[in-house]
């Protein structure tokens, strides 16, 4: 029985042909069989770039839906919406705010885009954010007497070595016992949860603290912002571009486009199926894991405490299907994202609205995008075919 | 007679177990009551949920978005019981907002042939969106759930205690399981359910119209995930919490495959669960464990089971394919 993921799929992302001959190339485009032929002028720019104009319609859309659920809450939404934007925005304590949860989320957005080229649906970005927040408070705390560019770089390559370690636990699962990488990965979050809630509250706490959170970073190793911006955003934008060149250019990325594309044809043309899925579990949970020890050295109060990952791994989600699997989509995704996020408790305090309506216009989003129904009542036939594809128990 | 022959090591097994559960109950009732009772308190919602899954399963669609069907249910079930004051209005409030999430993960996939584990994902954090949104603290439930002592069957010992002294949910979880194995083993609907979720193609060839028939099945399924959320927000704590379906959609999903799509085995799988969970909490009094390990150990449970459960058993074939006529499958 042929997988439905066989078929050669969309023109926006290009298909790749099922012999890998030269394996570093670029997939080539190839127009769909029995495709309409593409329209040219507007239209045709509009079709070619539908991958930017389903998310940009799906938000303006949510926007316009929560701005009736605003105002039934009894609070004008042009207001609401032009308190949360213009703090998010125009003042220098939002704008760093905005830049300081872009951090994490573009990092997520990743850690969530990748697994998806190889047809993995990481859920578990929370769990590996969290595993790599700890990792780098209990390294931090060890080194404590290094200089503090040192316990920078040893906190994070353990949050990053922490969270690959998380991430691939899953993969591990799903290469060699078949376990759905969505339910492991979700048990692996309430797990990370439950073990770290053990180590705050025993092994790892702070006596100085007066609720249960780790040993604050040394005061050396603390990334200062410069100005508005974080350190934090350069390394992250840096990582979107390299996973984007990873996955463009290279014979890794290439790989996983054909493992996410054909496994059997992967498989056939010598591709190890089990270490690709393991690895590429573990690029994700190392990025998401390098989120959270980015967290820890960034913002205050610089330790590890309850809610340090606050939603973050499941923004990643959203953020991912807004970029349509794109990482450098996840920039503007992420600058969205945490933008809304950045102004929620400044919304609410202003207008009374309750924080979650935040997340329910992020649900809104995610909803409206991953929706198949805007791309086909804007292109009708054209509609490309969504490139993320997540797979199933069998497979 | 013949079952016996074929099933010997389930049969062996059952024995084998409630001999072991009679044993304790006579060495300690108390105690033996009290765990059991925990363990299948633990296991209504894990079996309701995995229900939902094998109805929708069977047919061929994967259902991820268990959880959110759980959550939205539990929070339409306790505010609509809250605000009409009627314990009724909100089950049924309930099952129907699981039949509503169930409408919509069939739309999305079967008829917008939406890949269905990103629906379901998309559903688990939709559900998580309203409910945190629309949730306002300080609402009570009028009254208590009833608690019914079923005539003559709540009076056999230890079994009676644990299954027949019980809540209307609970016991609608324990019809509920014989009622769907049959339905799916032994009736026309069955039959042509399995058909549909093995080989669609085949299905369709004999007449069978798939598209429809996926669509009513995982709509209908919800129904038992919508009773899960009513027993977590009414009958097994009286109130509603961001959040409070903590997992147990997954879990179920676990228990589903873990019973291998069967609903007799899923019965036992979840019990199997809440037993565990129950020993644990038990042997918590005894040696000293961190309360974090209690409650991460269904998860990890979870894991576990998953990892020694894949190899041996069968997804029905065409699970998470969508089924388009005429281009085969």
């Amino acid at each position: 029985m042929a997988d439905p993921r066989d078929e050669p799929s969309g023109a926006d992302q290009g298909v790749v042909t099922t012999q890998p001959t030269t394996e570093a190339t670029p997939p080539p485009v190839v127009p769909e069989r029995g495709a309409p032929p593409p329209p040219t002028g507007v239209l045709g720019l509009l079709v070619r770039e539908q991958s930017i104009i389903v998310p940009l319609v799906a938000v303006v859309a949510a926007l316009l839906i929560g701005a009736l659920l605003i105002r039934a809450q009894g609070v004008n939404p042009t207001y609401a919406y032009q308190t949360l934007f213009t703090y998010s925005f125009l003042t220098a304590d939002g704008l760093q705010g905005t830049f300081e949860k872009m951090v994490p989320l573009i990092l997520c957005g990743l850690a969530v885009v990748i697994p998806l080229r190889v047809g993995l649906f990481n859920i578990g970005a929370q769990g590996q954010l969290m595993a790599g927040a700890i990792a780098a408070a209990a390294t931090a705390h060890a080194v404590r007497e290094a200089p503090g560019v040192i316990i920078a770089v040893v906190a994070m390559v353990a949050g990053i070595l922490f969270g690959a370690m998380w991430g691939s636990i899953a993969g591990a699962l799903k290469a060699t016992r078949g376990v759905h990488e969505v339910i492991s990965t979700i048990m692996l979050n309430s797990i990370a949860a439950g073990l770290i809630d053990y180590l705050v509250n025993g092994p790892f706490k702070d006596p100085s603290s007066p609720y249960p959170a780790s040993y604050s970073a040394p005061d050396a190793s603390r990334f200062v912002p410069l100005g508005v911006v974080p350190i934090g955003l350069p390394i992250a934008l840096v990582l979107a571009v390299l996973v984007a060149w990873m996955l463009r250019r290279t014979t890794l990325g290439f790989q996983f486009e054909t493992i996410g594309r054909n496994r059997h044809a992967a498989s056939y043309a010598g591709i190890k199926l089990s270490g690709m899925i393991v690895l590429a579990m573990a690029i994700a949970g190392g990025l998401a894991g390098l989120a959270g020890s980015v967290e820890y050295l960034e913002i205050d109060p610089y330790r590890y405490q309850d809610g340090i990952a606050g939603s973050l791994g499941f923004d990643g989600i959203t953020i991912a299907l807004l970029a349509r699997s794109n990482p450098l989509g996840t920039i503007p995704a992420a600058l969205l994202v945490g933008a809304l996020r950045a102004g929620s408790s400044n919304l609410s305090f202003n207008t009374g609205l309750q924080p979650e309506i935040v997340d329910m216009l992020l649900a809104i989003t995610l909803l409206l995008v991953s929706l198949p129904i805007i791309a086909k009542l804007i292109f009708r036939r054209h509609t490309a075919k969504s490139s993320a594809l997540a797979s199933s128990w069998g497979s | 007679m013949e079952w016996l022959k074929r099933n010997q090591v389930a049969a062996g097994s059952i024995v084998v177990l409630l001999v072991g559960a009679y044993v304790f109950y006579a060495i300690n009732d108390n105690v033996a009551t009290s765990m059991f009772k925990g363990a299948w308190f633990f296991a209504v919602p894990l079996v309701l949920g995995a229900l939902t899954g094998v109805v929708g399963e069977r047919s061929g669609v994967v259902n991820i978005g268990i959880e959110g069907q759980m959550l939205v249910a539990a929070f339409a079930a306790f505010f609509s019981a809250a605000a009409s004051g009627s314990l009724v209005v909100g089950i049924l409030v309930g099952m129907l907002s699981g039949i509503v999430m169930g409408a919509f993960l069939s739309l999305t996939t079967v008829k917008g042939l939406m890949d269905q584990i990103i629906a379901g994902v998309v559903i688990n954090i939709v559900a998580t969106g309203l409910t945190s949104f629309f949730y306002r603290p300080g609402k009570v439930l009028s009254s208590n759930m009833p608690q019914w002592d079923i005539p003559l069957l709540s009076q056999i010992p230890l079994i009676g205690d644990v299954f027949f002294q019980t809540g209307p949910i609970a016991l609608f979880a324990l019809i509920s399981v014989p009622v769907v194995h049959f339905a799916l083993f032994r009736t026309r609907w069955g039959l042509r359910t399995r058909s549909i979720g093995e080989y669609p193609s085949a299905a369709d060839t004999a007449g069978i119209d798939v598209i429809r028939m996926r669509l009513v099945n995982v709509t209908i399924g919800g129904i038992f995930a919508g009773a899960a959320g009513a027993f977590l927000s009414m009958e097994a704590t009286a109130g509603f919490e961001r959040g409070m379906t903590a997992g147990r959609g997954f879990l179920a999903l676990a228990i589903l495959i873990f019973g291998g799509w069967r609903p007799l085995r899923v019965f036992a799988a979840a019990l199997f669960f809440g037993f565990t969970n129950a020993l644990a909490s038990q042997l918590q009094g005894v040696i000293s464990i961190p309360q974090q390990f209690i409650t991460l150990l269904p998860y990890l449970l979870t894991l576990i089971v998953l990892a020694v459960a894949a190899g041996r058993v069968r997804a029905p074939g065409a699970v998470g394919q969508p089924f388009v006529k005429g281009e085969g499958s």
